[in-house]
């Protein structure tokens, strides 16, 4: 029985310690030391709740969660609709059709600090001279107040993720099998009602997927906020995340920043889980 | 009307495409530029095309050790991400039991935990025992990688029957045999979706090498570009030039790689 069982576990350590020491222990200090007043090498006493307290007025991190939960919104909005425009500009009979399918999505090779850069120079320079030719102030200071800045990072999003979601729109579209729309068509159905009452049911999974992946990567963006607009101006557009490093490693206040950090994972936890939950729910129902 | 979408739909998507690209089209055409020229004619084409932002980036990046820190460590981490965690799957999908579901269901759940919420007691744990380095860091990956890679393993392995295992075992073959000669092979298509999620995350990670690799010398492409864009933030000639030697090899991949690439992206996320 024993001898049985060693092939096992000895296929499973690797993994297992490696998940241990990065994730779990991690995960486990962490929810402890924000009760405590630790400074990042040790700590001398437990404070309970008075990180937690602290956290109500801090107005910092409720500015960057709120300003998170509206690029959230906003973002998923946006990659998403654009995600399934393009899926199905591309899924039509074209030359050219696989070709632009490379090009979209090709952004999500660079990664996004790298993105964050080219964006800012689009932003910055070339946004400035086009406000020049046009003659729109409003042009020339992208980046340099909060609404646009939270619409660059907004379009920088859009651009990047919507070539990763239609891939995903792709696959569940190429399965909607063509005998029910050329039957809908016979039955003379225009080709919106084919979309929303034969295709779109379809692909529903399809938006379970996408809305999970777009919420927690718009929800977590880190590289993107930092390499473009950095947080400025004043920190209106620093997100959830890179507020938590700058509380830790700029301000140096290890136990309060993991404090956030753990109120950051059950924000995370609570939206990736009811999100799967209600679609999960809805294809059933389909 | 059927003939009119025959032609707007492929102006349209070359319309897209066009806008699609614009950004790395203004990138190349002005990281050719003087300094100057950027400043006063960004949108226009460069009056001469000069290599020396390129010759002077690519020294400032110190590319050359730069991308093969970039590729000894996305190649190590993600080998040893496909060797554990095919490994790990297959044990977790061959025996069952309790065990097993509960070990699969904390891999899973581990996905939902953001790196932000671990980040600062990790590079602590990390600091006392000495492994802020290349090591811990390619550890740390395997950590963080092996989730979803062995959820995507576990699913492949769902349909290969048990039977194969089971004729192997009593022909003598140990489990390593069983498993390396017989089922590996069969999960290649599943090994290229692995191999290419996790290259594309790992080769573009930032904020991990930026918190373990503390020594100069060692960083990788993202890291280095860092450090490089916060020194040339005005020298935008330098800068485009820069990004530009940073984003030619990986379009240089994706040209020859593209079908599998999308595709292992499409299969990766479906699943």
């Amino acid at each position: 029985m024993r001898k049985g069982n060693l092939w096992y576990w000895v296929f499973l350590a690797p993994v297992l310690i490696a998940l241990v020491a990065v994730v779990i222990l991690p995960l486990m200090y962490g929810i402890y030391y924000s009760f405590t007043d630790w400074n990042g090498i040790y700590t001398t006493s437990f404070v309970g709740l008075d990180h937690y307290k602290a956290l109500i007025g801090d107005e910092e991190f409720r500015n960057s969660l709120w300003f998170t939960t509206k690029f959230t919104v906003v973002s998923v909005f946006l990659i998403n609709f654009f995600g399934l425009s393009l899926a199905l500009l591309v899924t039509q009979k074209f030359k050219g059709n696989h070709v632009l399918r490379t090009i979209f999505f090709m952004p999500n090779l660079i990664g996004g600090l790298i993105l964050g850069f080219i964006w800012q120079f689009i932003f910055i320079k070339v946004f400035s001279s086009i406000g020049d030719i046009l003659g729109v102030e409003g042009l020339k200071v992208w980046l340099a107040t909060e609404e646009t800045g939270f619409w660059a990072l907004a379009i920088l999003m859009s651009w990047q993720l919507a070539g990763y979601v239609m891939v995903i729109y792709i696959s569940f579209l190429e399965g909607v099998p063509r005998e029910l729309l050329e039957s809908a068509q016979i039955d003379g159905a225009n080709s919106f009602q084919r979309f929303f009452h034969v295709t779109l049911p379809l692909v529903m999974p399809a938006f379970t997927v996408s809305l999970f992946l777009t919420l927690s990567n718009s929800f977590k963006l880190y590289d993107q906020n930092l390499s473009l607009t950095g947080g400025g101006p004043y920190n209106s557009t620093q997100m959830v995340a890179m507020e938590i490093y700058n509380t830790a490693f700029v301000e140096n206040a290890m136990a309060f920043a993991q404090a956030k950090a753990v109120i950051f994972f059950l924000i995370v936890a609570t939206i990736s889980l009811t999100q799967v939950y209600i679609n999960k729910k809805r294809e059933v129902e389909l | 009307m059927r003939r009119n979408s025959k032609f707007l739909i492929p102006i349209l998507g070359l319309t897209l495409a066009i806008l699609w690209l614009a950004p790395f089209y203004l990138m190349f055409v002005n990281s050719f530029k003087t300094k100057k020229e950027i400043f006063t004619d960004t949108l226009k084409l460069p009056d001469i095309f000069t290599f020396d932002n390129y010759k002077e980036a690519f020294i400032e990046l110190d590319f050359l050790r730069t991308l093969f820190n970039s590729v000894l460590i996305t190649t190590l981490a993600v080998v040893i991400i496909i060797i554990f965690s095919s490994m790990a799957a297959y044990a977790l999908s061959r025996k069952g039991g309790k065990m097993s579901i509960f070990i699969f269901f904390l891999f899973v759940a581990a996905m939902l935990i953001p790196f932000q919420s671990v980040m600062i007691p990790l590079i602590a744990i990390f600091g006392k025992v000495d492994m802020l380095n290349k090591a811990g860091l390619i550890f740390m990956y395997l950590g963080f990688g092996a989730s979803l890679s062995i959820f995507l393993y576990h699913g492949a392995l769902s349909g290969i029957s048990k039977s194969l295992d089971e004729a192997a075992t009593i022909d003598g073959a140990s489990r390593f045999q069983v498993f390396w000669y017989i089922i590996f092979p069969m999960l290649k298509p599943i090994t290229v979706t692995v191999a290419i999620l996790n290259i594309i995350w790992i080769w573009n990670d930032y904020l991990l090498p930026s918190l373990v690799i503390n020594k100069t010398g060692n960083e990788t492409i993202p890291l280095k570009m860092f450090f490089f864009f916060g020194e040339y933030t005005k020298q935008w000639h330098l800068a485009l030039a820069g990004l530009a030697i940073a984003i030619i090899p990986v379009i240089i991949v994706y040209f020859f790689l593209q079908k599998h690439i999308i595709k292992g992206i499409a299969e990766g996320s479906v699943k």
